[in-house]
Order: structure tokens, then sequence, then C-alpha cells
């Protein structure tokens, strides 16, 4: 399974963080992606087939870059492609499944709201490249912000039934958005190297933002709960080996096959 | 020498002539050289570079456009080595004013310049585009996203055709 070779010391928090990011992106970009054909309407369709589509840019940009980081030949698809759950760095909460169109809206909400922080902190980080990646996906982000804020604001602010689920959904997503601002040891690397801003700093940025937007929607805050994740670690759950199963096929069948 | 040994400052001139005259292949009623995303054009003893930026992160179009630039100049007997520039990010303003034209007269409502205006892309997205067919003003947006990653779908409540907007980014 692992085809994981070793990295020198000195790359290996930079490595490993920017899988995070790449992973992240790559995972909710799939997730979207089940969606095209089955949206409520074509112009939610196209929106959420767009969002996937930059997210999957967003990934290629990020996992190229980290292949050539590590140094043993891995390239974006050698990435996407082989490696197993364990060997998957993206935040739980993007993994979680799609539900029904409010809680897509809300993992969406959740995940833009950390994103735009983040890629703006990124936009000035000391590795120049890695900061032209951010520049370039925080104008998309801005764009994602903006489709799932205002569908959050009308589902919340909506019918009791659409209040209700959206309601539920923040209820069942919120304890995965701990993980978002759990600060391990990559992380401190990153930000006392200058390469990502602290998450100390998204976070108080990211809470009045989401909270605004929550109050807008009549919606209420969850109180704090639940254990803090570890998909940045590799601790996944069941429903990204399915994910990855859909992802990898192709490529696990057919090794190597192109267009 | 691979650029024919003429001058440089003659061969990226026939390089961006060359470049003028590839169609986008998802708009082709503009060239890429009008949609802006020709970064830089170098000729050396060396051959011949040309920056490229992506319009969106993820547009599908990139990698068809990087083969267009190689073929097309291949066939001029140039052999051109891309790069992908990044930063800073690709703008709308960057559309040239003839591009800005020819998407006006394809039936895409181009986008409004952001350099110097108040609210940025966000502002911008939210003005009500005339109808690029009666020139109503009576238009109203009907998504945000529309068939390629940099446009977004409107309707004109007066001569009731569909058209698309190029998003400000």
């Amino acid at each position: 399974m692992s085809e994981t070779a070793p990295v020198p010391a000195r790359g290996r928090e930079r490595f490993e963080y920017l899988l995070r990011l790449g992973d992240t992106s790559l995972v909710l970009g799939q997730r979207l992606g089940e969606w095209v054909g089955h949206a409520p309407a074509l112009e939610e369709d196209l929106g959420l087939a767009n969002i996937a589509l930059d997210l999957i840019g967003q990934a290629r940009l990020l996992l190229s870059y980290a292949g050539e980081l590590e140094g043993c030949g891995r390239d974006e698809d050698a990435l996407a492609y082989r490696r197993d759950v364990p060997e998957f760095r993206n935040v739980m909460l993007v993994e979680q499944p799609n539900g029904d169109f409010g809680l897509t809206i809300v993992r969406q909400f959740l995940l833009d709201g950390f994103q735009r922080e983040l890629y703006a902190g990124l936009a000035g980080s000391a590795d120049e490249r890695l900061a032209g990646i951010a520049a370039k996906a925080l104008k998309e982000t801005e764009y994602h912000w903006r489709f799932s804020s205002r569908w959050l604001v009308r589902l919340g602010d909506g019918t009791q039934e659409s209040h209700a689920r959206v309601q539920r959904a923040l209820d069942d997503l919120w304890p995965y958005t701990n993980e978002l601002f759990d600060e391990d040891a990559v992380d401190r690397a990153m930000a006392g190297a200058h390469i990502a801003p602290p998450l100390a700093a998204i976070e108080s940025r990211w809470r009045p933002a989401i909270a605004a937007v929550i109050g807008e929607a009549t919606l209420q805050l969850p109180r704090e709960r639940g254990r803090t994740k570890a998909g940045k670690r590799g601790q996944h759950g069941e429903a990204l080996g399915y994910l990855l199963a859909e992802l990898q096929f192709l490529q696990r069948a057919y090794p190597g096959a192109q267009w | 020498m691979k650029t024919g040994g003429e001058p440089a400052a003659h061969t990226e001139a026939r390089v961006w002539s060359i470049l003028e005259n590839i169609a986008d292949p998802e708009i082709p009623a503009i060239s890429i050289v009008d949609l802006g995303i020709v970064r830089h054009v170098t000729a050396d003893s060396r051959g011949v570079e040309v920056g490229l930026s992506p319009t969106y992160s993820g547009c599908p179009a990139t990698d068809v456009i990087r083969s267009l630039v190689v073929e097309s100049l291949a066939a001029h007997g140039l052999e051109a080595q891309i790069r992908m520039v990044l930063n800073p990010p690709w703008t709308t303003d960057w559309i040239s004013a003839a591009g800005r034209e020819k998407l006006h007269g394809y039936g895409i409502v181009p986008p409004r310049l952001l350099a110097g205006a108040a609210g940025g892309a966000e502002a911008a997205n939210d003005e009500i585009p005339a109808c690029p067919h009666c020139r109503s003003a009576q238009t109203e947006r009907i998504s945000e996203f529309g068939s390629t990653p940099c446009k977004s779908l409107y309707r004109c409540r007066d001569c009731l055709e569909p058209f698309e907007r190029f998003k400000c980014l």
C-alpha cells in the first residue's frame, strides 16, 4: 500500500503541510462533484460543479508542489490516485458525506470561511510559490464564500423545514471545526518559518465572520463540543475510504492509464 | 540557434502576432492575447519562452491553451517553452479594450474595470448589467455561475433572452 519514501527532515514539514492543503481541496472537490446531475436546480448544479473545479485546480497546484518538494518523483496524479486513507491529510470536515443540499451548504460555508482567511494569510507567505497559489485561490474562495453564505441565509431564514435542516447540519458538523484550528508541530514549524499564518490568527477572524452570517440566517451557533479530530494526521472516518474508492478506481484498476 | 538567427526583438514580435491569432478554446470570439493571459514572451539563443496565467486554478482550458501555443509556434518553426505564471494572479482588468468589444459583440457582457473602483469585485459583480441584445436595463441574475468558471448567467426581462456575463475577478 504505502509507496511513501522517506523525505529529508528539512522539507518534511512543508511537504506535510502542502498535503493538508491540497488534500482538503481535493476531497471537497470530489464531494461536490457527486452533486453533478443531482442538485435541486440546474443553476446550483452548475454552481457546485464550478466550485469543485476551482478546488480541484487548487489541489493540482498544491499537490504538484508537494511532490516536487518530496523529491521522490511523485507528481500530482501519483499523490491523488495512489495513496490510501491513512496517507491522506485532509481535515475530516470535508470528507463528510453530502447529506442534503443544506448540509452541503453548511459544510461549504464553514470551510470557505476558513480558507478565505487562510489564503489571505498565505498570500504573504515567505514561500513565494505558495504565496502565488494562495493569491490565486483567494479570489476564487471569496466567490465560493459569497455563494455558500447567501445560501445559508436563504435556507436558515427560509421555511421551517429548511431552517430545521440547516440548523441540524450545523450542529452535526460543528465538532469537525475544532480540527481546523488544532495547532500541531507541523503548523508551528510553518508559522515559525513565516510560511503560514498562525492558526490562532485565522480563528480570531473566522469566528466573528461566520457568527455574523449564522446570526443573519437566524441560526444558533452550536456550543463547543466533541473531541478534536485528526484527519490532518491521517486519522479518518469510514466515509473517506468510499470516496477514494471512486476517485481512484481507474488508476488502481489500470495503473498509468491515460486519456 | 532555435530562433533561426533573427534578432530577438524581431522573433518576439513574430511570436506575439502568432499568439494574437490563437482563439480561446471556450470563448473563440477572443484571442488569448485579448484575454490577457499571455504574461511575457522572450526569445534568446535557447529558444522562445511564453509566460501564461490561468484564468481560474481549475480552468480545463488551461492545458488546451498550453498545447495550442506550443503547436502554433512549432508550425512556424519556433520551439517554445511554456512557463506558468501565478503571481500576481490574473484579473479581468487585463482583458484588452479590443477584447471587451469582441465579447460584447459575441453576446457576453464584458467585466467592468476593477482598478480604482470602489467596492472591488464583490460590488462590481452585484451591478446589474444591460442586456447585450436589446440594451434594456431590466435584467436579472439567474445564477452566479455559468457554463464556464469565468461567467455568470442573466436573463433580460424585456426581450426575454438569456445572456452571460464575464465575472469581475
